[in-house]
């Protein structure tokens, strides 16, 4: 039991106190990372894609829902143009989302997509779509946003459907702008 | 609806609480078939399934008990110091610490294998016959039949007079809803759930089907219901005040008569629609407007902002004299329908109808003597939420 | 206890001791006795005192939440609102929570850790005692924020003690951030509580003290701290998020911000599950002190219980999405889960043999720690079978989030966890205070206790099972009976503990004097001392052969 053995232990339990403190923050990326690779919370991490287009899996289909939520009973309409389409794995889709600002307001809106099953979010690729910018629109504006997609022809056998949900968020920091500019 | 009650009336009476509940202690598998005391068998095959998987483990965990607790009490009795008893000098045996490592091995995979059948079961949610999208949000469900075109909200109708022990309370006291989510039996039903504001739990414990609504986020479920009748449910996630307020009823029905049924609520609601045009046009008096005002307060903003417009201070703001009651009426009208970004205040445009709000309005502008003398009319609302169209 | 007999006692020790060399900074200027005054306990840097201070902060804390418990209990009493609002009820069912995990069972522990650990390797004090006098004093300003948060205009924690966001964040009360603060003071108070036990432990021990000689409570305490230190951190970090959340714009658990509100729910049980066995493994610990000191045997599979307590600490941080099978996990993570949770059972199982194996062909006297010992093995196993029904997913879809949960947690935390405070409290009170406690009242402590106990919780496994949601104010009228019967074990059981109270005022006032071991069969260097234990003792190390 000697002073200087102590002291050492005690630089040792802080940092490592520290660095697990660090740690419950690190879990934040290392959960995307997790998540993305495994779809283990259905998030979309597909970003504007380049991918070349791969060959087309004539032997099957792959069913897509478009389900669309407003978030908070946003005063909007938003809807898919269709409900669900039977799709080739590897065959390039356009979808078009109609969006309606009811309000008298601009409004700033943020598509968050949400893919289930989880682990199949990573075969739906995206080439192009709104939700990768946050939308603006005028008060009663109508807009009609694009998504181009196709299904990633190795996705798994046992997956027949996939369901893609947006739920659009209000964008609340410019939404309060917008209200103080009203006044 | 009430003569399809399977298995619940059943749960309502138990009439010798105390002597059941001693028993219980005692012996739990004597009662394993009343479902006051027991997991319900519910109305799936997955329910069946997890029911006797349940019950399979409690019975391994009794066995289990018994044998070590029977031991251990038989060497309190015979191992009493004041028996003379004197003590043993072994203190180790690898040998038996193997055994009973490797024993509770060999029962866990026994338990493990069905437990992991039922779940890939579970969660199979291919080739379903209709869809339903579930929406919780603070303190209500909201249904749509994905490819129909039909959706309600779903909230609670027991009275603030029975849960305030002003009069006696029903029977199904805290487990009925206005309108019930309707479902065919034998069809694979999938539910998309998700929430609005905070996590909600859909859980109907007939189907074995709990599944957390993460706003932002949806997940999947599936049951497929053997027999017709009424399956009462409720929120399993803490998501705030009124938790312990939204029910979840599901009425099951033979397909044909679920199909009338579905085609018979389309009718319903465009009607409803054209009522709602219908009451642009006409232009409502005082006591009308405060006394629709005042049902559909009570059953949606009361909650929060409580029946005498006094709010939670710090939590939920007054309307009683408030500047916003007694302030511009557009302002106010722009609030309920929109809501305030950040708040528990939710924009009700789609939840109420056009009259709905009129009346609302004009009720939180003349009662709790904030008599401002507004009547606010349906076409302000129409005018409020299409303005320059 | 008398000042002037540990003056008496102290002064024995300074004129025994010779080598003042100890890593101590405050050896030598000390040796007078205690102060005197409140500036004894303000300033104490000695490990009696302190501990002293946990233990009774500990049972102040056990009674305002216990309090909070009979308030939930008289609104749960019949079906209907009575007494309290929703919103308030949500408070004190949070409240009752953080106060019963943080407030009462965490600090019973560390004062335990406190009062015995030097006494059982042989330390004159802990390692680190100034910054044992800063750790405890951080925790009555940690609960004052707590608590004073109630009073506050929209009220306290409402959002449970697991506080899953959005309710916790853009839904939750203005006072949410006390509620952060106050949890950052806990968490770094029991960091600095589980560094001194660990640096105590490794560098105080009496010379032969090897590792493997250590008594059990010693290792488990160990391995307690070594948790306290992974997880404590990753608490604050989710509470430091929850406040940036809420207060400052970020979204980590906001979906409309490209977060996830289910990020939280991994990062808390990452630290949540941990931390129930940092509830439980003292508790091992103590239990393996007591049973074989009134069974007259020693402990069986002194190794394996250690081992078996390594694998439990270890395997904790494998099964944390066991609370979240609701959630929405894809299906290998929930097999993943579940294999993991069943496999904690197996070293659970084997502590539990090993006891059973020890009383075998023992002597066994029924004092009352024994009592509480006993009743800890039997119905913590009952919360241990829960535990393992809970564990498997597809029924659990069943379980979660109602009262079985509550059931199987109340009896791991309250015949579990509590029951061996009590053991221990009863065990050592002679050591403490000089004094024997009043058998007769302990006895009637411990079967009132027992009695009501099972009444409070058992039932609550059948309100579960039918279907009852936890965390609500009022119940659909099927439940009414259940829970009359168990708020009528509730109220029992609170008044039962009361006694407890009595006993230990009596003991600490006067009674029949306590021999050095008090125990026929007790064993350990803590017995070696005097009764009461001196106010500085092991100044000169002890030979362990």
């Amino acid at each position: 039991m000697t002073a200087p053995k102590i002291k050492k232990h005690l630089r040792l339990l802080i940092f490592s106190a520290v660095g697990m403190f660090g740690f419950g923050f690190a879990l934040v990326p290392l959960y995307d990372v997790f998540c993305d690779i495994t779809g283990l919370n259905g998030k979309d991490y597909s970003r504007e894609s380049s991918v070349p287009m791969t060959t087309v899996d004539e032997s099957r289909t792959v069913k897509v829902e478009f389900v669309t939520y407003l978030n908070k009973q946003l005063p909007w309409q938003f809807k898919p143009e269709i409900n669900s389409i039977e799709l080739h794995p590897g065959e390039r889709y356009q979808v078009s989302f109609m969006a309606v600002n009811q309000s008298d307001q601009d409004t700033f809106g943020r598509a968050v997509p949400s893919i289930s099953p989880g682990y199949g979010a990573q075969y739906l690729v995206k080439t192009e779509c709104f939700c990768f910018q946050e939308q603006m629109l005028a008060a009663n504006e109508e807009a009609t946003m694009p998504l181009i997609f196709y299904i990633d022809p190795n996705i798994p056998a046992d997956i027949s459907t996939l369901t893609l949900a947006y739920t659009l968020f209000k964008n609340e920091p410019n939404a309060d702008l917008a209200m103080n500019q009203k006044k | 609806m009430d003569n399809f009650e399977g298995g619940y009336v059943r749960l309502s009476k138990l009439t010798t609480p105390l002597i059941a509940s001693v028993l219980g202690i005692v012996s739990t598998p004597l009662f394993a078939q009343q479902s006051t005391l027991n997991m319900t068998e519910g109305v799936t095959g997955i329910s069946n399934t997890v029911y006797n998987l349940h019950m399979t483990i409690l019975y391994i965990c009794i066995a289990i008990a018994v044998i070590v607790f029977g031991i251990m009490f038989w060497s309190l009795y015979r191992h009493r110091k004041s028996q003379g008893a004197i003590a043993a000098k072994f203190h180790e045996s690898t040998t038996v610490e193997i055994i009973w490592t490797a024993i509770p091995i060999v029962i866990l995979i026994a338990m493990a294998i069905p437990s992991t059948q039922a779940l890939i079961l579970m969660e199979d949610t291919s080739e379903a016959d209709i869809t339903i999208q579930i929406t919780g949000s603070q303190w209500k469900w909201h249904y749509r039949y994905f490819d129909h075109d039909l959706e309600f909200y779903s909230r609670l109708t027991t009275s603030q007079a029975e849960i305030n022990n002003e009069v006696e309370k029903q029977p199904y006291y805290l487990k009925e809803v206005d309108n019930p989510l309707v479902l065919p039996i034998n069809k694979k039903i999938r539910f998309l759930v998700t929430a609005d504001d905070v996590i909600h739990s859909w859980w109907v414990p007939a189907f074995a089907v709990k599944k957390d609504a993460n706003p932002g986020f949806i997940n999947e479920a599936w049951t497929k219901i053997d027999t017709p009748g009424t399956y009462r449910g409720q929120c399993a996630e803490l998501c705030g005040k009124d938790h312990g307020f939204m029910p979840i009823v599901v009425t099951a029905l033979e397909p044909e008569a679920f199909d009338d049924w579905l085609a018979q609520a389309k009718i319903t609601a465009n009607q409803q629609l054209q009522a709602e045009q219908q009451s642009l046009t006409k232009t409502m008096d005082m006591p009308t407007m405060m006394t629709l005002g005042e049902t559909v307060y009570n059953r949606t903003c009361a909650a929060c902002h409580q029946a005498g417009g006094q709010g939670i201070p710090g939590a939920f703001p007054a309307l009683k004299n408030s500047p916003v009651a007694l302030g511009d009426v557009n302002k106010h009208i722009n609030i309920v329908l929109q809501g305030v970004p950040g708040t528990a205040m939710a924009a009700f445009a789609k939840q109420l109808t056009k009259k709905e709000l009129a009346a609302v309005i004009t009720y939180e502008r003349n009662a709790w003597d904030n008599n401002t003398g507004d009547i606010v009319q349906p076409a302000q609302i129409d005018t409020a939420l299409t303005n320059s169209n | 206890m008398s000042d002037i007999k540990i003056k008496d006692n102290a002064e024995q020790m300074i004129n025994s001791t010779s080598d003042l060399h100890h890593a101590d900074p405050h050896q030598g200027a000390e040796h007078h006795g205690a102060p005197k005054g409140y500036k004894r306990w303000l300033f104490s840097t000695n490990h009696k005192d302190i501990g002293s201070l946990y233990l009774w902060f500990s049972l102040t804390m056990f009674f305002i939440g216990g309090a909070m418990a009979m308030i939930i209990r008289a609104e749960l009493f019949q079906p209907g609102l009575q007494l309290v609002e929703p919103n308030f009820f949500n408070q004190m069912t949070t409240s009752h929570g953080l106060i019963m995990v943080f407030g009462a069972v965490m600090p019973a522990f560390v004062g335990l850790a406190n009062w015995m650990l030097p006494l059982m390797i042989g330390a004159p004090d802990m390692a680190l005692p100034r910054m044992n006098n800063w750790s405890f004093w951080i925790l009555p300003f940690a609960f004052s924020l707590l608590l004073l948060s109630l009073f506050t205009e929209g009220g306290g924690p409402n959002f449970g003690w697991t506080f899953y966001p959005p309710l916790s964040t853009k839904y939750s009360p203005d006072s949410t951030a006390m509620f952060v603060f106050s949890v950052h003071l806990m968490g770094i108070s029991s960091i600095m509580g589980a560094i001194n036990v660990i640096v105590t432990i490794l560098n105080m021990r009496a010379p032969g003290m090897t590792m493997m000689k250590m008594p059990m409570f010693v290792w488990t305490w160990l391995i307690t701290a070594f948790l306290l230190i992974a997880v404590m951190p990753v608490l604050a970090g989710a509470v430091t998020m929850i406040l940036t959340d809420k207060y400052f714009g970020t979204s980590f658990f906001d979906a409309a911000g490209g977060g996830d509100p289910v990020l939280f729910q991994h990062i808390f049980w990452f630290f949540g599950h941990p931390e129930v066995y940092i509830m439980i493994l003292p508790s091992f610990g103590i239990i393996s002190a007591i049973i074989p000191t009134f069974a007259r045997k020693q402990l069986f599979g002194y190794h394996s219980m250690v081992y078996a307590t390594a694998s439990i600490a270890i395997l904790s941080f494998t099964v944390w999405a066991h609370h979240m099978f609701t959630v929405g996990l894809p299906l290998a993570a929930e097999l993943f889960f579940m294999y993991c949770t069943m496999l904690i059972s197996v070293p659970t199982g084997v502590k539990i043999f090993n006891w059973v194996s020890t009383l075998w062909r023992g002597s066994i006297t029924f004092e009352v720690p024994m009592l509480f010992s006993l009743a800890f093995i039997v119905l913590f196993t009952i919360g241990g079978f829960s535990g393992l029904m809970l564990a498997i997913t597809p029924a659990d879809f069943q379980y979660h989030d109602t009262y079985f949960v509550v059931a199987h947690f109340h009896y791991v935390l309250v015949t579990g966890a509590v029951f061996s405070i009590m053991a221990a409290a009863y065990y050592w009170l002679p050591k403490w205070t000089g004094y024997m406690f009043n058998e007769r009242l302990g006895k009637w402590h411990f079967w009132c206790s027992l009695i009501s106990v099972n009444i409070l919780f058992f039932p609550m496994h059948f309100l579960g099972l039918a279907g009852m949601p936890r965390r609500i104010p009022d119940y659909a009228l099927q439940f009414a009976d259940i829970n009359k019967i168990v708020s009528i074990g509730g109220f029992m059981f609170g008044l039962s503990q009361l006694l407890f109270v009595a006993v230990v005022i009596m003991a600490v006032r006067g009674g029949q004097k306590a021999p050095a071991k008090p125990w026929e069969g007790a064993e350990g260097l803590e017995w070696t001392v005097p009764s009461p234990a001196p106010y500085h003792t092991f100044d000169t190390p002890p030979e362990v052969k």
